[in-house]
């Protein structure tokens, strides 16, 4: 009997899948697919969250105020991403408090570009041009994807980052048109940035352990290598009208798969960081771990307030006298 | 940026000059100063904020101050000039905003006294019609979400759990000194003593009724006197502010005359 319901439940997930139908909250699902949606978009949430640190870096020592309002807003933006990703994933019965202890004890991993530092300025720069280029290069197509309230977040989030990716290359410009040694620092930030947002497409496509089936749910809708290959395509004209060069000697246009050639990624690099080995994996976890902790009187402040003021008829602390 | 020479009212130190710089220049200096170091101070808050709420919302002041900051500094010279290659002994910001942020009570007691007191001093100059009643009238709207949002939060602290009662209070307490300064006169702003009387009595109501209602005591120690903090506006300036400083303005200082 059970068995009969769920094929038929799974019959309709199917359907509703192969239509290009969106799977809503209180739809059926299989097990599965609600887990390996939950991870990805805890996940994705993590890299928001964990994201912040490496351009809050430079906020006290943005070098003109324009750029200082720019990046405060840009890093609001990501704690603002992190929160509508947590909610997105809390519509499948996940917890944001238990998602963030997962990220906190190290069971949840956030995106491996993180784990590098930002040296100079022009990394913030190189972080709004390729690693949110990167990013919005992933998150487009999954506007489209299966899962509805994570789509819907989607299209917000993609909107705002496209934003942060312009203005990422405005400042990359200002520096690469400015002095010598502003120029000098947009080409490094760049040399140290290119191989890294290459790798946050993830392992290649014969070695990558989620995506036929994500795949399969239309979760994902292009491989790894198909979006690694795009964003490369969108970024050589764009980095030569910077006046920037990207540090890949093997980098020429292929008339014949009307792509570009690329090198080779350094797998064993990118592995490295994802088993924590990184130049700041250790570094954004602590501090991210001792936000929290140092944050807990106030959170248990909050709470109890709540619970105090919960029933007992008060007055609003705004209706004191201003 | 611009150049500072090309604008009418600009001077490298407007402040320390009188009578190179305009009254405007020079209370738009100090107002222009509270903002800009307080929205730093701030923004050092980013990615270390106890939920992710607070995240977005001490962002969110930082940014409205910053914005303030830039209207203002602007109206003093060149926003970048000023905020980046003045020295410590230059800047005209009271005290209190440059208090490093301590605990979360201590960042909150900051904003508290902050924040009351520029949407006073700003409702005070909407409803005139000086050369800041329009800036005014625009910031006082942020300010009211700035009060409030300090004001919930003393409110959970005070009233939460005995540790965050405990916390707020001594913020309350710790900052207390540095709250007389605010109702100094500003150097070019033309409110007289009498106005700023009033307000100081508007604010000392406001603040008592938010720390009574949070069940927290209000300080008894003294606001003012000869020996007590209260002359940022003289451009005397606590120890960690020069740090605060030299971080600022670090990187604008080591490429000099470049554009950002």
């Amino acid at each position: 009997m059970t068995a009969v319901t769920t094929d038929g439940y799974q019959a309709a997930f199917d359907a509703a899948v192969a239509a290009d139908e969106r799977i809503e909250p209180r739809d059926w699902m299989p097990d599965a697919y609600r887990a390996s949606l939950v991870r990805q978009m805890a996940q994705h949430a993590h890299s928001e969250i964990i994201g912040m640190q490496p351009e809050a870096n430079w906020i006290t020592r943005a070098p003109s105020l324009r750029r200082k309002a720019i990046l405060m807003a840009k890093v609001q933006d990501e704690a603002g991403h992190g929160l509508y990703l947590y909610s997105a994933a809390e519509t499948l019965g996940a917890s944001r408090d238990d998602l963030l202890d997962k990220l906190h004890t190290g069971r949840q991993k956030y995106s491996s570009i993180f784990n590098y530092p930002t040296l100079t300025w022009a990394d913030v720069g190189a972080i709004g041009w390729l690693v949110d280029g990167a990013a919005i290069t992933n998150q487009v197509p999954l506007c489209r994807c299966s899962y509805g309230p994570y789509a819907r977040a989607m299209v917000r989030v993609c909107k705002e980052e496209s934003f942060h990716q312009r203005q990422g290359y405005e400042l990359l410009l200002a520096l690469s048109k400015g002095t010598p040694a502003q120029h000098a620092m947009a080409q490094d930030a760049v040399d140290r940035w290119w191989w890294p947002s290459l790798m946050m497409f993830g392992p290649p496509d014969d070695a990558s352990a989620h995506s036929a089936q994500s795949m399969a749910w239309k979760i994902k809708r292009h491989s790894n290598d198909e979006l690694r290959q795009r964003f490369v395509d969108i970024c050589v004209p764009q980095a030569e009208s910077l006046g920037l060069t990207l540090p890949d000697p093997d980098l020429r246009w292929n008339d014949e798969r009307g792509h570009h050639d690329f090198g080779a990624i350094d797998w064993t690099e990118f592995q490295e960081v994802l088993k924590g080995n990184g130049p700041c994996n250790e570094q954004r976890i602590t501090q991210r771990r001792r936000a929290h902790e140092e944050g807990a009187w106030v959170r248990d402040a909050a709470a109890a307030y709540a619970e105090k003021h919960r029933t007992a008829q008060h007055t609003e602390p705004g209706e004191a006298t201003a | 940026m611009t150049s500072a020479t090309t604008h009418p009212t600009a001077s490298p130190d407007p402040a320390s000059a009188p009578g190179t710089a305009s009254a405007t220049a020079r209370a738009a200096l100090a107002l222009g100063d509270d903002a800009l170091v307080l929205s730093h101070r701030l923004g050092e808050w980013a990615g270390h904020a106890p939920v992710l709420e607070e995240e977005v919302a001490l962002a969110n002041i930082a940014l409205d101050l910053l914005g303030q900051a830039r209207i203002l500094l602007s109206l003093a010279g060149d926003e970048d000039e000023l905020a980046y290659l003045r020295e410590e002994r230059e800047f005209r910001n009271l005290q209190l905003v440059e208090q490093p942020n301590g605990d979360f009570a201590h960042t909150i007691a900051r904003q508290l006294y902050f924040s009351a007191y520029q949407g006073l001093l700003y409702k005070e100059l909407a409803a005139g019609d000086g050369p800041f009643a329009g800036l005014a009238a625009k910031a006082v709207k942020e300010v009211a979400y700035h009060r409030d949002h300090a004001e919930h939060w003393v409110a959970r602290l005070g009233d939460g759990t005995a540790e965050s009662h405990e916390r707020m209070q001594r913020a309350c307490d710790a900052l207390w000194r540095f709250t007389g300064e605010l109702f100094g006169p500003v150097e070019g702003l033309g409110l007289g003593s009498e106005v700023l009387g009033s307000l100081e009595a508007a604010w000392l109501e406001y603040v008592g009724g938010v720390l009574k209602q949070a069940t927290l005591t209000v300080p008894e120690r003294p606001r003012r006197g000869a020996w007590a903090a209260g002359a940022g506006r003289q451009g005397l300036h606590t120890e960690s502010f020069g740090r605060m400083l030299a971080e600022m303005q670090h990187l604008h200082r080591s490429h000099p005359g470049a554009s950002w």
